[in-house]
């Protein structure tokens, strides 16, 4: 299985490509890509040199163009194609129709990968985007199972990769706007969720009370870590009790999964993280390029370091184990 | 302008579904009417045995039907029922999910407001597919409704008018879990909140509503004050999605403002009453937070 790792800036992307990374994927400095944070991605330069780089280790990058591109403005969506395509990406991943059509269109050669931004959650529509636009790998969407995964390996023509490691969307992604009803900035359409700029962390009789547009998302008492209140793991009440109603703050590892990810014949294994720094990226690389070689000597993986890298917050295999829904 | 009906998103009992239905067909000025379940598949079987009842009252009543698909296809019965639907030679089908597209070959359909549609590309290339209307994203701004309704002239654009606005969808059903119990062994407890289950802030402020693997605002989208606007940006249609109150009240108060024959801030004080206790939205029309209240003077939380 191939490691396909974050790169959020020219440091983190030689990180991991010393890491042992097969591949690295990175986007440009804009809303062009769902992790648009201040201080991250690539200028156009910056791309072409990375990508050279890469290329010198046999280290292969694509780039994320997967926002929806902003009606009246789809020039800005159509240029980071045309200079991805030139500077030499090895896979563009698109999640709009708008963009997949227009690349299927102008570089009919280039490869393409659908986004998990495109929600892509079972053969028909896997199978929908490789006969519209000849996309050769979907990224599945966090929402299914092993035994799901290992069915839709069988039944697309299409490669598949998974996330096994980082943020973990519980809503489907591509159709969440709980960011936006919040703070008026959405994935879908400026690359970010819960951004920091909506953030705040108040005092309030001695708990800390972290808010995003407004809204408590959790309050945490003065030797609790106050953690970042990303929307669908906060406290809530509900007629029922009150609690992380959706999700705890937890993250997704599912480095235990490997061996049945594996067996169901996924393609590539993703890291989540383009926001985190290289002492991160080099870590969990480390680790998964260890885990991935005792697998194929035949013994099982030895697990060790990643809870470290977490945030500081537990880990979860999510939706691959059959009763998390 | 013409309203269109969504299709009702909580899991009410089969008989108040049917007579909701009726009584749409009977008494509403409404010109389409979305039917189907478009959230969960494990309620399809409490609405399947009253559909053709239905659909018949609703042409009977001189609504054009619209069939929903569901938003999240991942099991094997989900996908059979979305291919079954999509190739139902008697039905229009309003999709939901691009896995429609897999099994939709020459026909005419409607696009729902889960389908991502965010700019002109993405609506050309559907219109080219046979896609005839389209409702857009709740979280759309106002320019990029334009945009699109002025690009695609060929497709009539429907937004968001009326409803609390569904969020987000997922696998994991919160309903069952604030419950303490899991999605396949769920005993339909979603059935007891037919308004959405309230989610609220710490500090007791409204903020969300579950509706089983589905997530709305607790707020009400209400973009009567923007009818004007909407008119000019070339919107064709407003979709009301069904909420717990007198839905014929809804829609009769809508279609006034759209005659011109009641003053936009005196329907939404109307329309109140009508729907009492619950705050009023239209935040992302303006490019705000969807939860805020936009008025002309400015925003109003």
């Amino acid at each position: 299985m191939e490691l396909i790792c974050p790169a959020g800036t020219p440091a983190s992307l030689e990180a991991a490509v010393e890491a042992g990374a097969d591949a690295v994927y990175c986007g440009f400095r804009d809303e062009t890509n769902a992790r648009n944070f201040p201080g991250l991605n690539f200028s156009r330069h910056e791309l072409r040199k990375g990508i050279a780089l890469a290329h010198r280790h046999g280290v292969k990058v694509l780039v994320a163009i997967n926002t929806f591109a902003r009606a009246g403005s789809f020039g800005l969506w159509q240029a980071a194609i045309d200079d991805a395509v030139a500077a030499g990406a090895d896979a563009l991943i698109l999640a709009d129709l708008a963009t997949l059509d227009y690349a299927a269109r102008h570089h009919p050669t280039q490869r393409l990968h659908v986004s998990v931004q495109a929600g892509a959650a079972n053969p028909d529509a896997i199978r929908f985007y490789a006969e519209s636009f000849g996309t050769r790998r979907v990224v599945l969407p966090r929402v299914l199972n092993v035994m799901e995964i290992a069915s839709i390996v069988r039944e697309s023509a299409c490669e598949t990769e998974v996330f096994v490691f980082g943020g973990l969307c519980v809503m489907e992604e591509g159709r969440c706007s709980l960011s936006s009803y919040a703070t008026g900035q959405s994935p879908n359409m400026n690359g970010v969720c819960s951004p920091a700029s909506h953030v705040a962390y108040t005092e309030r009789e001695g708990q800390i009370v972290s808010t995003l547009g407004g809204f408590t998302i959790n309050s945490f008492g003065k030797d609790e870590p106050a953690g970042y209140p990303t929307l669908c793991k906060g406290r809530f009440n509900t007629p029922k009790g009150s609690g992380y109603i959706f999700e705890e703050p937890v993250s997704l590892d599912a480095a235990v999964m490997l061996p049945a990810l594996r067996e169901a014949g996924v393609t590539a294994l993703k890291i989540e993280g383009r926001q985190r720094g290289r002492a991160y990226i080099a870590g969990v690389v480390r680790s998964f390029r260890n885990i991935l070689a005792a697998l194929d000597e035949g013994h099982r993986a030895p697990i060790s370091g990643l809870a470290a890298m977490a945030e500081g917050q537990a880990s979860t295999v999510g939706a691959y184990r059959k009763g998390w829904r | 302008m013409q309203i269109t009906l969504g299709p009702a998103l909580y899991h009410w009992q089969p008989e108040r579904w049917r007579d909701f239905y009726f009584r749409i067909a009977d008494e509403a000025p409404i010109d389409t009417v979305v039917v189907g379940e478009a959230v969960c598949s494990k309620r399809m079987p409490f609405k399947q045995d009253d559909i053709p009842a239905v659909v018949e009252r609703l042409e009977a009543g001189g609504k054009r039907v619209l069939h929903a698909s569901l938003i999240l296809v991942s099991l094997p019965r989900e996908r059979r029922q979305t291919r079954e639907l999509m190739q139902a030679a008697e039905v229009e089908v309003e999709i939901n999910d691009l896995t429609c597209l897999a099994s939709l070959r020459e026909r005419a359909f409607a696009v729902g407001p889960f389908v991502n549609v965010y700019n002109e590309a993405t609506a050309g290339f559907l219109a080219a597919r046979g896609a005839t209307r389209i409702c857009l994203p709740p979280e759309l701004p106002l320019p990029a409704v334009a945009a699109i309704a002025a690009a695609v002239p060929q497709i009539a654009v429907e937004v968001f008018a009326f409803g609390k606005v569904p969020l987000a969808i997922s696998a994991r059903c919160y309903h069952a879990r604030a419950h303490k119990l899991t999605k396949d062994n769920c005993r339909f407890v979603c059935e007891r909140d037919p308004d959405g289950m309230p989610v609220k802030t710490l500090d007791g402020a409204g903020f969300l509503s579950v509706n089983g693997v589905q997530t709305l605002s607790d707020s009400c989208a209400s973009l009567l004050c923007d009818l004007p606007a909407l008119g000019r940006a070339g919107v064709a249609s407003l979709r009301l999605s069904p909420q717990s109150c007198d839905m014929v009240a809804v829609a009769r108060l809508f279609r006034e403002v759209i005659d011109e024959r009641i003053a936009p801030a005196d329907a939404e004080r109307r329309l109140g009453e009508i729907y009492p206790d619950v705050p009023f939205s239209n935040g992302f029309l303006h490019g705000a937070p969807g939860h805020i209240r936009w008025e002309a003077s400015g925003a109003l939380r």
